[in-house]
């Protein structure tokens, strides 16, 4: 075989290898059977089982809940640290500042999540809040990780920016309060858009992290769904991941699609 | 005046809930579990580390974490660069969508994935539907709950992460080298060999760090895919924490996992700031 053929090969098997058992899920959603990933005729049954499953679906309106916080509170902060680390020049502590922010990239999951458990239970210990552990504690957490990520997009994005926009803005007698919100933030608004859409789907994926740090009434659709899965698969699951991808794709059509037309 | 006012609560949040769990997780390792809520006294004990050095089940669930890691980078490295040279290959315009197809994955959930792994591979599952239907096998294959279910798992999760640097190295590369070097009579083959490869050589390390390092704290794969026996350091903290309710144990554990995991990572650093 030549090697460019051999090369088309691995990649189409390799896309095949990524995409066969998702397209497989979503397929099966629309068969009859009980047994998940078996043809037994065309039907809609298990959408209208997943839609009469109250504990997932509060669940999944939980875990909506708490992802669309901690992406909107990692945008702010990881927004404000990108700046900093981005604009401030020299101040003192910068390395740890930027080893601190880059740490939730490399720590493992467990660590992370362990880690985060000890410190609410510490500090519920010492100053009584947070008072217990919950929604309010996934949120921080995810809200921490997120902001690492969402800091990262937006560095990237200050970096390709100039500061010539911004300092002329200053020369022309603009404060720096209004070269930020007239300049900056203008020139920054995909990456933060991006970072919040990166941080919303984190939280919505974590189950690791989420199940340290969460208690009995912080039960979020990741974590309902690993229950479910250490049990086996039940066709539920295939009407889930059929929803999810009809909702991502038609998302990352509707995003290409508006994309298409600024260029236009 | 107005740098210190936006630095102070960023400074507060970074030490809150990145230093200071940390800390707490190296006072937790010496402390004592107890009967209780929450289940420890304080102190400076070594009994946690103690453990994990005379108890060899410890050491082993380390080395097959790391083993695990190794072989899914392994594997992912093996199959990404490949897939990455033919992304490379294609027509810029068909460039973007190749790069939306290899990152949706990730954004249709990481547990549904592993739910269809699930669904292939189990006794009554697809993959041994088609085996006993096409009449080669009569009793169901042992699928699930395998090294060979863990691995594929691993792969499927982590690949678009080792594919991500090797395609952007190779879309870097100066097509002027590539132009010169078949100018003067190089065969392909020697081109790749003597200029693609080793220029794009530091990217493949980064992807294959890129899987390494969040593989050998991995929990959820090997709990939901794996046999009982792949009892790695994920796992065994996980059971530790949830199951026997020994904090300072847990907590050991994880400083042991984080110190494994210093030179990949720096390794990773000098990576990232090279390329």
């Amino acid at each position: 075989m030549k090697p460019g053929r051999l090369v088309r090969t691995v990649m189409l098997a390799g896309f095949l290898f990524l995409w066969l058992p998702i397209l497989l899920l979503v397929g099966f959603a629309f068969s009859a059977d009980r047994i998940p990933f078996q043809w037994g005729g065309f039907s809609l049954r298990w959408f209208g089982v997943l839609a009469a499953n109250e504990r997932l679906l509060e669940a999944a309106f939980l875990s909506l809940r708490i992802a669309a916080a901690a992406a909107t509170l990692a945008v702010l902060v990881g927004g404000g640290i990108a700046f900093a680390l981005a604009r401030f020049g020299a101040f003192r502590g910068r390395a740890l500042f930027g080893a601190l922010i880059g740490a939730p990239l490399v720590l493992p999951e467990v660590v992370i999540g362990l880690s985060l458990l000890l410190l609410f239970v510490a500090l519920e210990g010492l100053i009584g809040w947070p008072a217990g552990r919950g929604a309010l504690t996934i949120l921080l957490a995810h809200a921490g990780f997120g902001a690492a990520y969402v800091a990262v997009v937006v560095q990237a994005r200050l970096a390709e920016a100039e500061t010539s926009l911004e300092e002329a803005a200053m020369d022309l007698g603009a404060t720096p309060l209004v070269a930020f919100w007239t300049i900056t933030l203008p020139l920054i608004a995909p990456a933060l858009v991006a970072g919040w859409l990166l941080a919303f789907t984190l939280s919505l994926d974590d189950v690791v992290i989420a199940s340290f740090v969460s208690g009995p009434a912080g039960t979020t659709l990741p974590i309902a769904l690993f229950s479910m899965l250490r049990l086996g698969l039940t066709p539920e699951v295939n009407a889930l991941g059929a929803l999810v991808v009809l909702v991502v794709g038609s998302a990352l059509a509707l995003a290409i699609w508006l994309l298409g037309r600024r260029r236009a | 005046m107005s740098r210190a006012i936006l630095l102070a609560p960023l400074w507060v949040w970074l030490l809150m809930l990145v230093a200071a769990p940390v800390l707490i997780l190296v006072v937790m390792a010496f402390a004592t579990p107890a009967d209780g809520v929450p289940p420890f006294t304080l102190g400076l004990r070594f009994a946690a580390f103690a453990m994990l050095v005379e108890d060899f089940y410890y050491a082993e669930a380390l080395l097959a974490a790391l083993r695990l890691a190794a072989t899914t980078a392994g594997l992912c490295l093996l199959i990404a660069y490949p897939m990455a040279l033919g992304m490379a290959a294609v027509r810029p315009g068909w460039r973007l969508p190749l790069l939306a197809l290899l990152m949706l994955p990730f954004w249709t959930g990481f547990l549904l994935r592993l739910g269809a792994w699930i669904g292939l591979l189990r006794d009554e599952g697809l993959v041994n539907h088609l085996l006993r239907g096409l009449g080669i096998t009569d009793a169901p294959l042992a699928l699930l709950y395998t090294e060979g279910a863990m691995l594929a798992g691993m792969v499927h999760a982590y690949l678009p992460f080792a594919v991500l640097p090797i395609f952007t190295a190779l879309i870097r590369l100066d097509p002027a080298l590539l132009e010169a070097a078949a100018d003067l009579g190089a065969q392909p083959a020697r081109v790749f060999f003597s200029i693609t490869l080793p220029l794009t050589l530091p990217a493949a390390a980064a992807g294959f760090l890129l899987v390494f390092i969040p593989a050998a704290g991995e929990f959820v794969i090997p709990e939901l895919l794996g046999p009982p026996e792949a009892q790695v350091i994920g796992r065994v903290l996980w059971q530790e924490f949830f199951q026997n309710r020994d904090w300072p144990l847990a907590a050991a554990l994880a400083l042991v996992l984080l110190a494994l995991l210093i030179l990949p990572m720096r390794w990773f650093q000098k990576l990232g700031a090279s390329t």
